[in-house]
C-alpha cells in the first residue's frame, strides 16, 4: 500500500509541463508589436528549424500517441501502415512555396483569404471559410476529448476528464489570445521533444521487456495472430490505403490551421527544405506502432474505444506511477499544441473571412482586436460540443478530412499559368462534393452499396477520393459553362503544370 | 528545362514507390516484417529524393520560380 501515495505524484508532472506551456506561450509575444499579421501567421518571419517544429507539430497529436498505437492494436498493419503516408512530402514539396509566394505577396493571412483573392470574390472565401469551421470544430473537439481521456487515465482518475479538459482549454485559450501563431510555435517545440522521448522509449522497451526483442515480438503475433501482418483482401485492403493515403495528403494542407503555418514561413526554400526533412520525423511513428504491437499480446482484452488505451493499459502495467504521469503530460500536450494552432486560424477567419464581409468598414486595429477576443469565444463554443455534442461530433469529425480534400481542386486550378476554374466552378464543386460527402457518411453508404458488382478493389476505395473526381468534373464542367464572365485575377504566381 | 524534368521525377519516384504494397511478413528485417520495413524504407527515401530534388532546384537558381 506504500506505492498508494505515489499516485498523487502524478497530477504534478501534468500541472508542470502545462505551466511551462503558458510560461513559453506568453514569453513568446516578447519584443513583438502584436498587429494581425504577426498574431495569425508569426509576422511571416519562422526560419526552417521553427517551420519544422510548428508543422511537425501538427503531425504529433493525440492521433500519434492514441490513435497510431490503438490502430496497430485494432486492426494490425494496415491501419499501422496508414500513418506512414509518404505522400504528404511531395505535395508539400511542390504546392507549398508557390501558395507561400502567393501569400506574401498579395498580404494573405488566412486560408479562406487564399482563396477569395485568387478568385477575386469574397461569397467564395465566405464558403470555404464555413466549410473549414465546420470541419475543423470537430477535429478540435476530438483533440479534447482525447485530452480528457489521457490526463484521467494518467492521473489514475484523480483528474476527471470534464475538469482536465476545462484545465487545458483555459491555459491554451491564454497563450493564444495573447501571443497567437508565435505561441503556438514555441509551444510546439517542448512538445515535441517530450513525446519523442516518452514514445521511443516505450517503442524499445515493451518489445524488450516482454518479448527479448522486436523479432520474437513479430514471430509471437505472427504465430498468433498472423492476419495482423498483413493486408486483408477485402475491407481495409491495399486499394483502401492507397486511396486512403491520397486523399489524406490532399486534404492535409487544405486545413486552415496548416496553411496558416505554412504563411508563417520565412521563404520558400525553408518549405522544401521542410517537405524534405520531414519525413525522417515520422519514422518516430514506427515506435508508437511497437507500442501497439507489444499490447496485441500483453492486454488482449481491450474492445470498442478502449482500443485506443491500448498505449496507457501497458505503461500502467509496466511503469510507476510517476513516469505514467510523465506520459500523461507528453499526451496532454500532443492535444493541446495542435488545438492551439487550430484556435488561432479559426478565429482569424471568423474575424477576417465572415465579419470583414459582413461589416466591411471595420479598420485592421479593431480587427486585430475582435480576432484575439473571438479565441475564448471559439474555446467556448468547442468546450460546448465537447461536453453535448455526442455522436454528431464523431460523424462530422469522420467527414472533416473528406471534406478539406473538395477545397483542393479550386487550390489547385488556381496556381496554373491561366486558372480553368471560374469562381462558379469552384463553388458548384466545392458545394456538390460536400453534399454527397455529408450524404454518404450520415447514411453510412460505401462505393460498394450502390455498385455491389464492382471488382472488389474499387469497392474499397477512399469515399473522399471517389467524390474529388465528381468534384473536379463538375468544377471543371461549370467552369466552361462559365467562362464568358471569368474574371482575370491579377498578379498571379503559378507551378508549371505537371500534366 | 531538362533538369525541370529530372526534378520533378526525383519527386515522383517515392510518391509512386510507397504505394506499391509488398503483402508479407517473412523474411523479417532489423526484426521488423518485411512490409512494415519496406514502408519505412520509403519514408527515408522520400526524404532523400526530395533533399537532392532541392539541391538541383537550388544550382538551377529556379527557387523563387517554381
Amino acid at each position: 500500500m506504500g506505492r498508494k501515495k505515489t499516485y498523487e505524484y502524478c497530477p504534478f508532472s501534468i500541472t508542470f509541463f502545462l505551466v511551462l506551456c503558458i510560461f513559453l506561450g506568453l514569453q513568446a509575444r516578447k519584443g513583438k508589436d502584436m498587429n494581425m499579421e504577426q498574431w495569425s501567421v508569426g509576422g511571416r518571419g519562422f526560419g526552417s528549424l521553427l517551420m519544422f517544429f510548428l508543422l511537425a507539430g501538427e503531425m504529433f497529436t493525440t492521433y500519434t500517441f492514441l490513435g497510431a498505437s490503438g490502430g496497430a492494436y485494432r486492426a494490425g498493419m494496415p491501419t499501422a501502415l496508414y500513418a506512414f503516408n509518404c505522400f504528404y512530402f511531395v505535395i508539400a514539396y511542390w504546392l507549398l512555396p508557390p501558395i507561400w509566394k502567393y501569400a506574401k505577396q498579395n498580404n494573405v493571412i488566412s486560408q479562406s483569404d487564399f482563396y477569395e483573392k485568387k478568385y477575386n470574390s469574397k461569397p467564395l472565401g465566405v464558403l470555404v471559410a464555413v466549410i473549414s469551421i465546420i470541419a475543423v470544430i470537430p477535429y478540435l473537439v476530438m483533440q479534447l476529448k482525447g485530452l480528457g481521456i489521457i490526463v484521467s487515465e494518467a492521473s489514475y482518475g484523480s483528474i476527471s476528464p470534464h475538469m482536465a479538459i476545462v484545465i487545458g482549454v483555459s491555459a491554451v485559450t491564454i497563450y493564444v489570445t495573447v501571443s497567437g501563431m508565435h505561441g503556438a510555435a514555441w509551444t510546439a517545440i517542448i512538445k515535441d521533444i517530450l513525446i519523442l522521448s516518452v514514445v521511443v522509449f516505450m517503442g524499445i522497451y515493451f518489445p524488450l521487456h516482454y518479448y527479448d526483442g522486436i523479432q520474437p515480438m513479430f514471430e509471437a503475433i505472427n504465430t498468433a495472430k498472423h492476419e495482423m501482418l498483413i493486408f486483408p483482401k477485402q475491407g481495409l485492403s491495399i486499394s483502401w490505403f492507397i486511396s486512403a493515403t491520397i486523399m489524406t495528403a490532399l486534404a492535409f494542407y487544405m486545413f486552415p490551421h496548416m496553411l496558416a503555418g505554412v504563411f508563417s514561413a520565412k521563404s520558400a526554400k525553408s518549405l522544401r527544405v521542410n517537405a524534405g526533412i520531414m519525413p525522417i520525423y515520422q519514422v518516430i511513428i514506427v515506435f508508437s506502432i511497437l507500442i501497439g504491437f507489444s499490447a496485441i499480446l500483453q492486454a488482449p482484452n481491450l474492445k470498442g474505444p478502449d482500443t485506443d488505451l491500448a498505449l496507457f493499459k501497458m505503461a500502467k502495467m509496466s511503469f510507476d506511477p510517476w513516469f505514467v504521469g510523465m506520459i500523461g503530460a507528453a499526451g496532454a500536450m500532443a492535444a493541446l499544441i495542435p488545438s492551439s494552432l487550430v484556435l488561432t486560424a479559426t478565429a482569424t477567419i471568423i474575424s477576417k473571412n465572415i465579419y470583414k464581409v459582413w461589416k466591411p468598414q471595420t479598420t485592421d486595429q479593431q480587427l486585430a482586436r475582435l480576432t484575439r477576443l473571438l479565441v475564448p469565444v471559439v474555446a467556448i463554443v468547442t468546450l460546448y460540443f465537447t461536453f453535448n455534442g455526442g455522436d454528431t461530433i464523431l460523424t462530422l469529425y469522420l467527414m472533416s478530412y473528406s471534406f478539406m480534400t473538395q477545397l483542393f481542386p479550386a487550390l489547385f486550378f488556381s496556381l496554373w499559368k491561366k486558372n480553368p476554374v471560374t469562381v462558379q466552378g469552384a463553388s458548384a464543386g466545392m458545394i456538390v462534393s460536400i453534399v454527397i460527402v455529408a450524404y454518404l457518411t450520415i447514411t453510412e453508404k460505401s462505393i460498394a452499396t450502390f455498385f455491389p458488382s464492382l471488382p472488389q478493389v474499387i469497392k474499397d476505395l477512399d469515399i473522399g477520393l471517389a467524390v474529388l473526381i465528381i468534384n473536379i468534373v463538375v468544377t471543371l464542367g461549370v467552369s466552361i459553362l462559365t467562362r464568358k464572365s471569368i474574371t482575370i485575377v491579377k498578379g498571379n504566381t503559378d507551378i508549371s503544370d505537371p500534366a | 528545362m531538362n533538369k525541370r524534368i529530372l526534378i520533378f521525377i526525383l519527386t515522383l519516384i517515392p510518391a509512386l514507390g510507397s504505394l506499391v504494397v509488398i503483402n508479407r511478413v517473412e523474411p523479417y528485417v532489423l526484426g521488423l516484417p518485411f512490409v512494415l520495413f519496406w514502408a519505412i524504407c520509403w519514408v527515408v527515401l522520400t526524404s532523400l529524393f526530395l533533399v537532392s530534388a532541392n539541391k538541383l532546384q537550388a544550382l538551377d537558381g529556379e527557387e523563387e520560380d517554381l
